[in-house]
């Protein structure tokens, strides 16, 4: 067992939902990003998402890319990256899930990347770019390591996908909400709490739904469909606009919005 | 002349079955792309096998690549190109007198074909020189279907009047002003925008590179040219080639003559990467030669990466060389020895280019006269006996301006 599946026995024991706030790392410079986990973990957050930055990010917007763009720019690595998590991890309380490419696991190593992120404290890995075909020598390896190796679903994924998908899934189910890249969007799709409500009928895994969510209100209305909420481009857009100039200011915007998100997830 | 026996004709080998189903070759392919788009893989792969068993279909192709391309291209002794070299007979596949100017069409045609196949409406394109690009806006010209371009910044500039034609032609052209603003990031941001229109839009990828299984319909539509040239040299020299040379930068050109005589192993295949200024990482674009094993858009092959995945900057002169990585078949190749790599700088390509136009009276593409100057080299050795085909997979009409800039730059 994961920390992650820990984490999800305790929330739904407690009715909770998770907020999962997606962050980068390393932008602007990877100690922010070791004091902005330690306040995210104060600020009520279940997990959070650490992205790994990424030359080629297919799958994500301007905001995001533009983020990894700023911290390779710091030339942070990879090495740099697991020894602030390592550092960070031994007082930070919630989950750590890495977000990374498959370049850059396959190129580190495959198992020297797991066993370094293992000791360096992160409980499970997203790799997005990793699709289930390709990944049961992956999966194999992060079980062997207590990872969780998360599974995505879209809303282009066939029914015939999904099962297969289902069968193999760890920690949670990340539902990616629309078709498209990571970004914030004013209107998520009118059938999507009926989706996720009708994916959980189909698992005991969690299911959290990130892509597109941008404020408290669209976070809300999901609190009856999924196990966890995801947000990346809200948060890292408050870093991208505050945190050249002042490091206090956007620690404190991207807590505070953290802390309204966890509010509004809140059941009684 | 009398056909020549079948013994010409490629032989079976292993290789012929590749990719295998999970669109490998050998360890090199598969599919690294985000779950959004697995579905519209699997549903492009249907149809294209489908497409493959459908004479009908065969036959559209077939008319459209005779009447409306031109082909076959000609297979043409260079004469005075081998009288300067002094060695080996030097033969072009002349791929520049397809309309629009390269190699490109045969492969747009067959997706635009497939893009009516599987009801999509919409087409989106990355283009590096330019030539994809208006090899795309051409075939969705010609089927009445709306398409979108992806080009780098960069690559606006230097190749200007590829730009143009594809306006005319009614292409959208979408600048990318992200990253190094070459073709790798036209590449990312096509993805992009497939990511979201994935239902109703077909991603007509234009080299032998991305996940399967486009390294696999790329390099089917483009073995027309290794087909004709087995045909051409049969009628014409009465035997094959010794030695056939083409650039490789997502490698298509090659990828499309290599295929048709990889099984026949007396001929000596040769692929040239951009080398660019120096072996330097970041001045030079050849992913087989200079990289290592990795993953980049969509694909395991040879990449340029630095240590920690991440891709690096490459430089050609040559926007359409200007890649960090290479198609799967191509490094499959490579690790088996079945084809040989080689890189020329950006001085020898210009040189050639010159010299070619100079002996022969045809301006080469840039990028296909990387695969002439390595011939030089290579012909230089052999005896007049022996028969080098280079592929001359486009013209240099749209290089012309960019390679006076570059020669009075010095």
């Amino acid at each position: 067992m994961s920390a992650i599946d820990t984490t999800f026995d305790q929330l739904r024991a407690d009715g909770q939902v998770a907020f999962m706030p997606f962050i980068t790392a390393g932008d602007p410079d990877l100690e922010f990003t070791a004091d902005l986990l330690r306040a995210l973990d104060q600020a009520g957050c279940s997990l959070i998402e650490l992205g790994f930055p990424y030359s080629d990010p297919i799958a994500d917007g301007p905001v995001i890319q533009e983020s990894y763009t700023r911290a390779l720019q710091q030339n942070v690595r990879v090495g740099d990256i697991l020894k602030m998590v390592e550092q960070v991890t031994p007082t930070v309380q919630v989950p750590l899930v890495a977000m990374v490419s498959y370049a850059i696991i396959y190129r580190h190593g495959i198992e020297a990347f797991l066993d370094q992120s293992q000791s360096a404290g992160i409980a499970g890995l997203i790799v997005p770019d990793l699709p289930s075909d390709e990944a049961d020598s992956l999966r194999s390896l992060c079980d062997d390591r207590d990872l969780s190796l998360i599974p995505l679903i879209t809303p282009t994924t066939t029914p015939e996908r999904v099962a297969r998908i289902l069968e193999h899934s760890r920690g949670f189910i990340y539902y990616v909400s629309i078709a498209g890249i990571t970004g914030e969007r004013t209107q998520l799709p009118v059938e999507l709490a009926d989706k996720l409500r009708q994916l959980r009928t189909q698992t005991k895994t969690p299911v959290c739904v990130g892509f597109g969510i941008r404020d408290p209100e669209q976070a809300a209305l999901l609190t009856d469909a999924a196990d966890g909420v995801i947000v990346g481009s809200a948060i890292v857009r408050r870093i991208g606009e505050l945190a050249g100039e002042n490091r206090d200011a956007a620690l404190q915007s991207v807590v505070e919005f953290s802390q309204e998100m966890v509010d509004s997830l809140k059941r009684e | 002349m009398e056909r020549m026996p079948h013994s010409f004709l490629p032989k079976p080998s292993p290789d012929a079955e590749l990719p295998d189903s999970r669109g490998r070759f050998g360890e090199f392919g598969g599919r690294y792309v985000p779950e959004t788009l697995m579905a519209a893989l699997d549903q492009l792969e249907q149809s294209y096998l489908e497409a493959k068993q459908d004479t009908a279909f065969q036959q559209e192709l077939a008319q459209l690549l005779q009447h409306f391309v031109g082909r076959p291209s000609p297979l043409y002794h260079a004469k005075r190109l081998t009288e300067h070299c002094g060695g080996a007979q030097i033969w072009l596949k002349r791929e520049d007198l397809n309309h629009t100017g390269a190699h490109k069409i045969n492969n747009t045609l067959g997706q635009a074909l497939l893009t009516r196949r599987m009801g999509k409406a919409r087409v989106i394109a990355e283009t590096g020189a330019g030539q994809h690009g208006v090899a795309t806006a051409t075939a969705c010209a010609h089927f009445g279907i709306p398409c979108v371009i992806y080009m780098g910044e960069e690559d606006v500039r230097r190749q200007a009047p590829n730009v143009r034609a594809m306006r005319l032609m009614g292409a959208e052209i979408c600048p990318v002003t992200s990253g190094s603003r070459t073709l790798r990031d036209a590449v990312n941001q096509a993805m992009r925008d497939w990511m979201a229109s994935v239902e109703d839009t077909h991603y007509i990828l234009g080299s032998v590179v991305g996940p399967h299984p486009f390294p696999l319909i790329v390099r089917d539509f483009q073995s027309v040219i290794g087909r004709e040239t087995i045909e051409q040299s049969e009628t014409i020299l009465g035997r094959l080639p010794d030695l056939v040379v083409a650039c490789v930068g997502g490698g298509s050109n090659a990828g499309g003559m290599f295929y048709p005589l990889v099984a026949n192993t007396d001929v000596e295949l040769v692929g040239v990467e951009a080398g660019g200024l120096d072996a330097q990482p970041g001045n030079h674009a050849a992913s087989l030669s200079q990289g290592q094993p990795g993953v980049l858009h969509g694909s395991f092959s040879y990449v340029l990466q630095d240590e920690d995945g991440q891709t690096d900057e490459v430089h050609s002169a040559s926007a359409g060389l200007d890649y960090p990585g290479v198609g799967p078949e191509h490094s499959h190749w490579k690790s088996t020895g079945r084809v040989s790599y080689c890189s020329v700088t950006d001085q020898e390509a210009l040189d050639a280019f010159q010299l070619m136009c100079r002996t022969e009276g045809i301006l080469p593409a840039l990028e296909s006269s990387h695969a002439v100057a390595a011939t030089l080299k290579l012909a230089a050795q052999r005896s007049p006996e022996d028969v080098v085909v280079i592929c001359l997979s486009g013209r240099g009409d749209k290089d012309a301006a960019e390679i006076e800039r570059l020669l009075e730059s010095g």
